[in-house]
């Protein structure tokens, strides 16, 4: 069996521990960000990670991508274990893992010409002559539907649904296997965000990648996503196939993240009831011992990731 | 599920039935309409360095009493400018602004000063939008803020508005009101701001409460939460509701009747089931056909292929022929006229039309 293209082993981030900083307060523990979670992906998969804002699926994306160091935990890249590499060291990994975030407008330095933007990753890496670097940005560009006269444009000039696609040619151009995308459709229209979810797509398909999707749109993952991982909390409380997500979620924070997605259906009006986050905390789900597929790995009554039918992963109390 | 409706605080004092407001304070310029929100052929453009742009280009349509409306459209269609100018919101220059008609609660907003639009602002209409962060200011508590609006409009002591203030937030399902009124907008969430926002929105009782993208910024759960308690207060009030989104499935989730914009016109118009059952311009059914996950699987979404019209050099005739599978020479032409379409429905395209 091949190693995950990526893997997180129960990686952990905490902000703010004791006495790390000016302000924190005499017997401050820290704010739990991220909590000892486990998390593959597999080569070729999508895997959607999806949560409220605060549940922590943007800082476990960093994490995977080593952008923050984590407090705890492995990081693996196809198999090999870079937690512990130096920024240096990172550097040939790189450019296998690449990142594409929401807001294109902040992450494209409106100095510089697409087509130097899309080449400024292979001159970091010194790849190729500069002639070489600006034929490969031009066919980068024309690869994620922008023609090659987009190469001495700005990123002013552009659509929101255009600079995305020149986030992604230049997170691809160094050749990545491993992409993770941050909400990169959630701040464009409609008519545009069926355009960027097809590109990644065809993307996907076409150069064998995988990714590491992370988003709070529902719909899009749906349409999007080999598998779904749910967090809240900074913990992952589910993970599925994403129809089996959809179908049979178990968790009662995955059944309220899929109740509140607006039904585009008029006709299908209904009063929703909500919990509060404690009121979810308190509902952890409780599974009998011979509906798990594999025995659980605590012999306690604290709540666990357990493992169900059809790769079927929720958080619960085994009884 | 069914819940007792709760009432606004104070109600015996501050509403008079409606009919009473609009007979007593309004009647002087009272126009033929009993509409709360008249535009017809309204204009908006901006000059620019490098020219005009124009954000509305002759939108038309109303609003009775009570009830609800949703303007979908994505950037640059001019829904949200469309509000602003009925609101006044807009600084002329560099907006300009026309219109044959553009009413508020039968009242020319076009040549009102600002004290009469003030008086139309708040009590006719409220407006609630996607930032309630720059909505409000940083170095007041919210309870100020709530108390000053009800206090520029209904005239009543601190003290009573401070209270008013404190019954208005619990109504937006805050809990513990008595604390969060001397928060400051930084100590509460998004979602808390909004229901700050509208807490303040609802304090002149509005005719009408325009929300632009309310819950855009929010995560799924709590726009469900602020979209299910707006409804609640428009059952129980009975303001009327134009809600401002680029969201189909909140236009599904919220409203009565549906106004489609795209490249600064109206496309169509029709009762909320029939934009989704049998929508009649081709950018209403493109629209539709792109939301994404409607069915289970992993599979390609339906696109529209190209990008919204430029402002600034809108295309000729029919601004979605460029991306219009249904175009014909004709199109890139003639600008289609807002015609009816049967069942109170108007659709702009001369392919249906016909």
């Amino acid at each position: 069996m091949t190693a995950p293209a990526l893997e997180l082993r129960q990686i952990s981030k905490r902000y703010g521990m004791r006495g790390a900083g000016l302000f924190s307060k005499a017997g401050d523990g820290g704010f739990v960000a991220v909590d000892r979670v486990d998390l593959a992906l597999p080569r070729n998969k999508v895997v959607a990670l999806v949560g409220e804002s605060g549940s922590g699926k943007t800082t476990t994306g960093l994490l995977a991508l080593r952008l923050v160091a984590p407090s705890g935990g492995q990081v693996l890249l196809e198999g090999e274990d870079i937690t512990a590499l130096t920024p240096q060291q990172l550097k040939p990994h790189r450019r296998r893992m690449q990142v594409v975030f929401q807001d294109s407008y902040a992450s494209l330095d409106p100095m510089m010409t697409l087509g130097e933007i899309v080449a400024e990753p292979l001159g970091i890496h010194g790849m190729g002559t500069a002639a070489e670097r600006r034929d490969m940005a031009r066919q980068w560009l024309e690869k994620v539907g922008l023609d090659g006269s987009y190469a001495s444009r700005y990123p002013h000039e552009l659509s929101g649904g255009q600079r995305q696609r020149v986030s992604i040619a230049r997170a691809l151009v160094l050749g990545a296997s491993v992409l993770v995308a941050d909400e990169p459709t959630s701040a464009l229209d409609v008519s545009v965000k069926a355009q960027i979810v097809n590109l990644l797509q065809d993307l996907q398909a076409e150069i064998g990648l995988s990714m590491l999707f992370i988003s709070h749109d529902l719909s899009v993952v749906r349409s999007l996503a080999d598998e779904v991982v749910v967090m809240f909390r900074g913990r992952v409380v589910e993970r599925a196939p994403t129809d089996l997500i959809f179908a049979n979620a178990r968790h009662p924070y995955t059944r309220s993240l899929l109740d509140a997605v607006p039904v585009v259906n008029p006709r299908a009006r209904r009063r929703r009831t909500f919990l509060t986050a404690e009121e979810i905390a308190a509902r952890t789900p409780t599974i009998s011992a011979a509906e798990c597929e594999l025995p659980p790995l605590l012999d306690t009554a604290e709540p666990q990731l357990v493992a169900l039918a059809g790769s079927h992963y929720v958080e619960a109390v085994v009884r | 599920m069914f819940r007792a409706p709760r009432l606004l605080p104070s109600r015996e004092k501050v509403d008079r039935p409606k009919a009473e407001t609009d007979e007593g304070a309004l009647r002087s310029h009272r126009k033929p309409s009993m509409r709360l929100v008249e535009i017809e052929d309204l204009h908006v453009s901006f000059s620019q360095h490098d020219g005009l742009v124009q954000a509305v280009r002759g939108v038309s349509f109303g609003l009775e009493a009570g009830e609800s409306l949703g303007i979908v459209g994505e950037s640059g269609s001019g829904k949200s400018v469309t509000c602003s100018a009925l609101m006044k919101l807009l600084r002329e220059p560099p907006a300009r602004i026309s219109a044959k008609t553009l009413a508020l609660a039968g009242h020319d907003v076009l040549g009102a000063g600002n004290r009469a639009i003030s008086s139309l602002r708040g009590k006719v209409a409220a407006m609630v939008f996607q930032d309630p962060m720059t909505s409000l200011d940083p170095v007041f508590t919210i309870g100020h803020q709530i108390a000053e609006t009800i206090r520029a409009h209904r005239g009543l002591s601190k003290a009573e508005a401070l209270r008013e203030a404190v019954e208005l937030l619990r109504r937006v399902e805050i809990k513990n009101p008595e604390a969060v009124v001397d928060y400051y907008p930084h100590q509460l969430s998004g979602g808390m701001l909004q229901r700050a926002m509208i807490a303040m929105a609802l304090s002149c009782r509005p005719g009408v409460l325009i929300a632009d993208e309310p819950t855009t910024a929010l995560d799924v759960t709590i726009q469900a939460q602020i979209l299910q308690l707006i409804k609640d207060i428009q059952a129980e009030t009975g303001m009327g509701l134009i809600m401002i989104t680029h969201d189909l499935g909140v236009v599904a989730e919220t409203v009565d009747r549906v106004v489609v914009m795209y490249g600064g016109r109206v496309m169509e118009v029709a009762p909320v089931v029939e934009i989704f059952e049998a929508p009649l311009h081709p950018y209403t059914r493109a629209l539709l056909d792109s939301i994404p996950g409607q069915v289970a699987g992993k599979r390609r979404l339906t696109e529209i292929p190209g990008a919204s019209p430029n402002p600034a050099h809108p295309p000729a005739g029919c601004p979605f022929h460029p991306r219009c599978p249904m175009a014909i020479a004709a199109c890139r032409q003639v600008e289609p006229a807002l015609l009816p379409a049967g069942d109170g429905r108007q659709v702009a395209c001369i392919r249906v039309a016909a």
